[in-house]
């Protein structure tokens, strides 16, 4: 939405001439864009070519990528070969680290959505002692780092018997995108129009069916803006992966593990990054608005 | 109570019992409303909060209270130091660049009509991870300019400003030549007008050769002139050194340069197809022949971005790709949101284009500015996947950050949780500002 506006105020500045302006200055005007529109497309291109540069490379042999750039195998199509992906699905331990990764990235987005909905609905709307400075302190977590909790949680996990497991993984980032979740929602559901509230309540409507009949489908949105967030942030995670786990390896911890040896492995570690960015890419080209809205509502983390 | 007609009061038997029965069940509702999020957050940050502050006054057994010795060794240790002084500069440069950045782009998109193809653009590393942003930049840092995107643009460049030489690996043969590729090479014994100057070379690989060469002729002495070649002295089988024999090649278009007894230049000349040269009308006296430096000149060999002294400004400019959508995107928000009316209204009163980015748009933008570099600068104290991405092993010494230092200490290896947990904590006292800026502002809004 926002990016929308932007163009739509960008486009105005540019199509609406000034009644005033002669036909000559206008010329002189669009002339001057020139120089302009190629500084951006140069720009543009600077943002995305090293991400096709990754693609093309994970299209050649490691000995490939010992001789010459990825540059030659976009002018010789013929250097490109699928052996690498073949081979990544059928002789490597990456399938398996993406099943780890989609079920890591599925729990940790809806884990937290569901507890956070529900402890943003108290804060915006039920009245309960010290509620100001409860909510004052999940905004204090906001800025926690992660490191805070490696250690001891690390120790938890071995008595827990959580190390190494999915579950355990879910719930580090379920504890951790709650702070973030729940003062979004919070600020989302507040402004919820009180009326429709107060006449379910009147209406003898439960709290709990309240939330579920009303806040949540008026909260869809922030909701939607919140799990793409969730997703990206626990589908890209190394961090937690790396520390709370060993055998349990998301996509981004087999890459790590295959790093020390970059130019040999790199028919490995070329396509599984591409892999594991193709993913959140098109989730995010696809809720890019969503994606734009939550970082607008919440850009404090 | 407040009623006025206190004693036409009906009586209200069962409402204070119902009352405080009712209160007690809308409590109960808000605990299950907040109870898991509240056993969430107690188990997963609020514990690990005060255990890791108690644990960093612990040594690495946890058996000894040291109290802030870890803290000692924090800044005492060349690897933190290093870690610190490293973020210190990623602190001082990136939030601001990125800022910066984020503006200039979200100014000018302003003014072109495909602005929104341009963010998607610049937008899309957001959804990349940043361990793969750092994967993907470590293949475009590639130092040889015939692998590495970025050292192959400037090997374009400089190549053509300073060409190659056509003999960039050759040396000299025998044992009558001297000096380096560097300074050219010289013939050891003078040469007098009417004499031959024979200069092999050796060293050249077959696919050197240059195209174009034949067999190389020995040169007739002439009267005036100094007559000379430059051959590869070598052909199959062998050959002898510094001889000029069969089956061995002139080596063509190589400078020869004619010194005086002082060393000066006089003259210069090229080979011909079989390397021979001729300076022609040279006055008697003492000279010397040399090969020009120029014939030498190796090919750019590319910026060693992941060595050690570029491997830190190397992740920076990763990181800022990475993030350069973000601010852009925050600050067009803002920038949309700014009234055109003020905008028009600076500039009929003739102010220039400069003059209302400077004096209107960014004072007015400010306040999302400032949220822009707060986050960054959050975000870049805590930066730690990219560095393990794009810095090779050998040299991820000199690019340590503080959240690095901390995983390190941790689980790599020594596991010293006491020093680890000294780190996490110094971590969290430099975001602990930016936390009280939050919660003053989430006062004020309430």
């Amino acid at each position: 939405m926002a990016t929308a506006t932007a163009a739509a105020a960008g486009e105005e500045a540019v199509v609406v001439p000034d009644p005033r302006e002669k036909t000559s200055a206008r010329i002189l005007r669009i002339l001057a864009k020139g120089p302009l529109n190629i500084l951006l497309i140069i720009i543009a291109v600077f943002w995305l070519v090293p991400t096709i540069g990754l693609f093309l490379t994970s299209l050649m042999s490691a000995n490939d990528f010992a001789n010459f750039g990825w540059w030659k195998v976009a002018s010789n199509p013929h250097l490109a070969t699928w052996n690498n992906y073949s081979n990544l699905i059928h002789h490597t331990n990456i399938p398996s680290s993406l099943w780890v990764t989609i079920q890591i990235a599925v729990g940790g987005t809806v884990l937290p959505i569901i507890i956070a909905s529900l402890a943003a609905y108290a804060f915006a709307w039920l009245e309960f002692p010290g509620r100001d400075w409860t909510f004052i302190i999940v905004i204090g977590m906001l800025v926690v780092p992660l490191q805070m909790a490696l250690i001891p949680i690390f120790s938890l996990y071995n008595h827990l018997h959580l190390f190494d497991t999915v579950f355990g993984l879910i719930l580090f980032h379920t504890a951790f995108g709650l702070p973030f979740a729940i003062f979004l929602l919070r600020n989302f559901f507040i402004g919820i129009p009180k009326d429709i509230l107060e006449s379910a309540r009147i209406d003898g409507a439960s709290e709990i069916r309240i939330f579920l009949r009303l806040i949540l489908p008026l909260g869809l949105p922030a909701i939607a803006s919140l799990a793409i967030f969730q997703f990206l942030w626990t589908w890209n995670d190394l961090l937690v992966a790396l520390t709370m786990a060993r055998n349990t390896q998301p996509l981004t911890v087999a890459i790590f593990s295959n790093l020390r040896q970059f130019g040999s492995n790199i028919d490995l570690i070329a396509p599984a990054a591409f892999f594991s960015l193709a993913i959140p890419l098109v989730v995010f080209l696809a809720f890019q608005r969503y994606f734009v809205q939550g970082l607008l509502a919440g850009s404090v983390k | 109570m407040s009623s006025p007609s206190i004693g036409a009061e009906p009586p209200y038997a069962g409402a204070p019992p119902d009352g405080e029965q009712g209160r007690g069940r809308a409590y109960l509702v808000t605990a299950m409303f907040l109870a898991p999020a509240a056993i969430l957050l107690s188990v997963w940050i609020l514990y690990p909060l005060i255990y890791t502050i108690w644990r960093s006054f612990y040594d690495s057994s946890g058996a000894h209270f040291i109290w802030l010795d870890n803290y000692k060794t924090l800044f005492s240790t060349d690897t933190t130091r290093t870690a610190i002084k490293n973020n210190a500069i990623w602190v001082a440069v990136v939030p601001a660049l990125v800022t910066a950045i984020g503006l200039v782009f979200a100014v000018l998109t302003e003014r072109i009509r495909w602005s929104v193809a341009f963010k998607i653009a610049v937008f899309m590393p957001m959804a990349v991870s940043l361990f793969a942003a750092g994967v993907i930049w470590r293949i475009m840092y590639q130092q040889e300019p015939s692998r590495g995107a970025l050292n192959a643009v400037s090997a374009a460049v400089v190549d053509r400003v300073k060409q190659p030489g056509p003999l960039s690996d050759a040396f000299p043969s025998g044992t009558k030549l001297t000096g380096t590729p560097q300074t050219g090479i010289v013939l050891k014994t003078p040469v007098r007008p009417g004499s031959v100057a024979l200069l092999p070379l050796t060293g050249i690989p077959p696919d050197q050769v240059p195209a174009g060469s034949v067999q190389a002729r020995q040169p007739a002495p002439k009267a005036g002139a100094i007559t000379g070649a430059v051959w590869r002295d070598f052909k199959p089988g062998g050959g002898t050194p510094g001889k000029l024999e069969k089956g061995e090649v002139g080596l063509p278009n190589v400078t020869v340069v004619l010194r005086d007894s002082s060393g000066k230049s006089i003259g210069s000349t090229t080979t011909g197809p079989d390397g021979r040269f001729v300076f022609a009308g040279v006055k008697p006296g003492a000279y010397r022949t040399a090969i020009g430096s120029a014939t030498f000149r190796q090919p750019y060999g590319g910026v060693a971005w992941l060595g050690a002294k570029l491997i830190n400004p190397a992740i920076m400019i990763a990181y800022i790709w990475v993030w350069a959508g973000f601010s852009m995107v925050v600050i067009a928000a803002g920038l949309a949101a700014i009234p055109r009316d003020t905008l028009e209204a600076a500039r009929t009163d003739g102010a220039t284009e400069w003059q209302v980015f400077r004096r209107v748009t960014v004072p007015l933008l400010a306040p999302v500015l400032s949220v822009v570099f707060i986050t960054m600068l959050i975000n870049v104290l805590k930066v730690f996947d990219i560095v393990l991405s794009v810095a090779p092993s050998s040299v991820q010494a000199n690019a340590n950050v503080i959240a690095l230092a901390m995983w390190r200490t941790s689980f790599g290896g020594v596991n010293d949780f006491g020093l680890g947990s000294a780190i996490a904590v110094f971590l969290f006292l430099l975001v602990i500002p930016v936390l009280a800026l939050n919660v003053r502002r989430f006062r004020r809004e309430v």
